[in-house]
């Protein structure tokens, strides 16, 4: 692969917007993801007793396992979210990136 | 061969008609359980059967480079999904888990989230990188635009390190875990393993290694399902219901869904959290398997796939290690001398296999008998392939030939190499067997969070990182995860029987990597030789190929 190919990629407004894009959304759902999960290991670091406690008065359901079914649940939403996202909108944009080099040169 | 499998399978059937028998007669009582345990042994040998006949069917398609490292890139996302939730939950996790859940409640979730938690970050932030810089090795990236010979021999030290502390952990779970479940001696169940391995890897390559891998992941999720399910028909499916029961006769009472000694101090917690959290994306043996698809659309999907099994299955243990508390903790006969709430027969570990005994008799004890030594077999050939990668392809092939190898020479020196693990892994296991290995693996992801990952994601997405900065910050970070585990409780006091532990926690993580994420990005900076200018100017390069694929090696080809 030559690098001008790669030079040429690089000064496609295109690939600036796919580059930020994409990077906005990797980013913003690492962040939930980081920020949930550390949330939870904070609360069972400093605050331990409020894992164990009901999440209502009589039920069996707790704040530690709710909070990790939650997690277990939404983080997998969140990775079929961004595997969709990423598979159509994204690819197609790279797709139109590469073509775009491959057109004949006046 | 087809021959064998019927035959095979008749004895297994008239093994699993006998044990049917059995099962309906009065209960085994403690004795028994050293002897041979058929009905195991028949559905193990079904499973040993099938993959040896894959692996001759991937023999055969194992001679170029290609085909051995990573299946010549053509393991759908589907595929890749199942395998690598096979090669990451280990036996550790369904026989640990469980009796962590089942001793101490909450702490075992808890501990499941963590285990899980990196595969997201991994999709948002690395699988596309991964499969569109890489080829063979996780080596490949790190050293796409530094100097070869020193970041591969680096990468390649730590791999080799990761893989054999985990290793050890494997191979000293497994020979415990065989002679308990088949009756077999533990130096014969250790040779058994380490053969199969090597059979396995030095033959069929990654093709083979991918779908023992596959196979053992179903068996996995189909035997914990079974087991989840038949134990839970005894609570009326009603969680409500389980954790009243369990509550009321566990001795933690109501505490057990408070988070209980296993994460009493803070920065335990915490660091415990950091490590298995980016220890799960420093694995070679995991990294490696970004390789073996097709493109980043398949490498996401594959994350998609695996992330959901492992998710379902982590809750699947939950319920299994719950209903263990009432089913195995209220049974006399799952106790040394009948004794309630004295020593488990066969030691912690074994509160998932009798729950298996407890809810589905002997069958489904010896399906998940065979399904453990499966789990075993099937990481042992990842981490003994990985292993194997970074002697042939980045020892040999890039650091001592500098590339200047023929593909056979390459191919050979991987199955040395692999057969060179497999004697080193039984070595190891029998040089370990009387010693406590659990934190051999927490050691392992301490490691991989440490010396693999910093430098890793820097060189994705870090313009400045320079070969100086990734060396130096890469052997720091590996140092000293291993001083610290040296020098904790765990190995100081428990181990070594020293009095006192210099270091006061036992998980190095939280310590450790940033520790290698600040010494990389800071001798990176004062790093202004020529040469870090031309790897710093590279970067802009290799960011349009992590971005785009263009120029990512297609695998096919060496």
């Amino acid at each position: 692969m030559s690098p001008s190919i790669y030079s040429q990629i690089r000064q496609n407004p295109k690939f600036q917007e796919l580059v930020a894009k994409r990077g906005r959304l990797a980013w913003t759902l690492s962040i939930t993801v980081l920020v949930l999960f550390y949330g939870l290991v904070l609360i069972v670091a400093f605050k331990p007793a409020l894992i164990g406690e009901r999440v209502a008065q009589g039920s069996t359901l707790t704040v530690g396992v709710a909070a990790g079914l939650f997690m277990f649940v939404f983080f997998w939403l969140l990775t079929a979210f961004y595997v969709r996202k990423a598979n159509s909108e994204f690819d197609a944009m790279t797709r139109d990136i590469i073509d775009a080099t491959k057109e004949p040169r006046k | 061969m087809s021959a064998l499998l019927s035959r095979l399978a008749a004895s297994a059937f008239a093994a699993l008609a006998s044990s049917a028998a059995l099962a309906a007669g009065p209960a085994l009582d403690s004795a028994e359980k050293q002897s041979l345990n058929v009905p195991a042994i028949a559905m193990f040998l079904i499973f040993v059967g099938m993959t040896l006949g894959i692996t001759y069917w991937a023999a055969r398609r194992s001679h170029s480079a290609a085909a051995f490292y990573t299946a010549g890139g053509g393991i759908t996302g589907f595929q890749n999904g199942m395998a690598i939730a096979g090669d990451y939950m280990s036996a550790a996790t369904l026989l640990g888990l469980t009796a962590m859940v089942y001793g101490q409640g909450v702490d075992g979730y808890i501990y499941m989230i963590a285990f899980f938690v990196g595969w997201p970050i991994i999709l948002f932030l690395m699988a596309e990188r991964l499969r569109n810089l890489g080829r063979f090795t996780f080596a490949d990236i790190t050293s796409y635009r530094l100097d070869q010979s020193k970041v591969r021999t680096m990468a390649a030290v730590s791999s080799l390190i990761v893989v054999c502390f985990y290793l050890i952990a494997q191979m000293v779970g497994a020979g415990q875990l065989i002679k308990l479940l088949f009756g077999l001696d533990y130096v014969v169940a250790l040779f058994v393993v380490g053969a199969l391995m090597m059979v396995y890897v030095t033959f069929g390559g990654m093709i083979a290694t991918t779908w023992v891998q596959i196979i053992k992941a179903g068996m996995l999720l189909f035997g914990g399902t079974v087991v989840m399910l038949l134990a839970m028909s005894q609570f009326d499916f009603s969680y409500p219901n389980l954790i009243e029961k369990a509550t009321s006769v566990h001795k933690l009472g109501f505490k057990l869904m408070a988070p209980g000694s296993l994460l009493a101090d803070p920065v335990t917690a915490v660091s415990l959290g950091v490590g298995l959290m980016f220890g799960t994306a420093g694995l070679p043996h995991i990294l490696m398997r970004f390789f073996t698809v097709s493109d980043a659309k398949a490498a996401r999907k594959s994350v998609l796939y695996a992330s959901g099994f492992i998710a379902y299955f982590f809750n699947v243990i939950f319920l299994m290690g719950l209903t263990a508390i009432i089913i195995v903790g209220q049974d006399p006969q799952f106790f040394e001398g009948g004794q309630i709430g004295g020593k488990i027969l066969g030691g912690g570990n074994m509160v998932a296999m009798h729950l298996a005994k407890a809810v589905g008799g002997n069958l489904l004890f010896g399906f998940l008998a065979a399904v453990a030594f499966a789990t075993i077999l099937a990481v042992v050939s990842g981490l003994a392939l990985a292993g194997a990668s970074a002697i042939s392809h980045d020892l040999y092939y890039r650091v001592i030939k500098k590339g200047n190898a023929t593909e056979q020479q390459e191919l050979r020196v991987s199955k040395l190499s692999s057969i060179a693990l497999g004697v080193v892994a039984i070595g190891l296991g029998i040089l370990f067997e009387k010693m406590n290995v659990a934190f051999m693996v927490g050691l392992a992801f301490g490691i991989a969070a440490s010396a693999n990952f910093p430098v890793l994601i820097l060189s994705m997405y870090w313009k400045g990182l320079t070969t100086r900065g990734a060396v130096v910050g890469g052997y720091i970070g590996l140092i000293s995860a291993v001083l610290f585990v040296l020098f904790s409780k765990s190995v100081w006091v428990t181990v070594l029987g020293f009095e006192k532990a210099l270091f006061p926690w036992d998980q190095p993580a939280l310590f450790s990597m940033p520790l290698a994420f600040l010494v990389t990005i800071v001798v990176s900076k004062l790093d202004s030789s020529a040469r870090a200018k031309a790897e710093i100017e590279a970067f802009e390069d290799q960011y349009v190929r992590a971005q785009t694929g263009v120029g990512a090696a297609s695998a096919a080809s060496h």
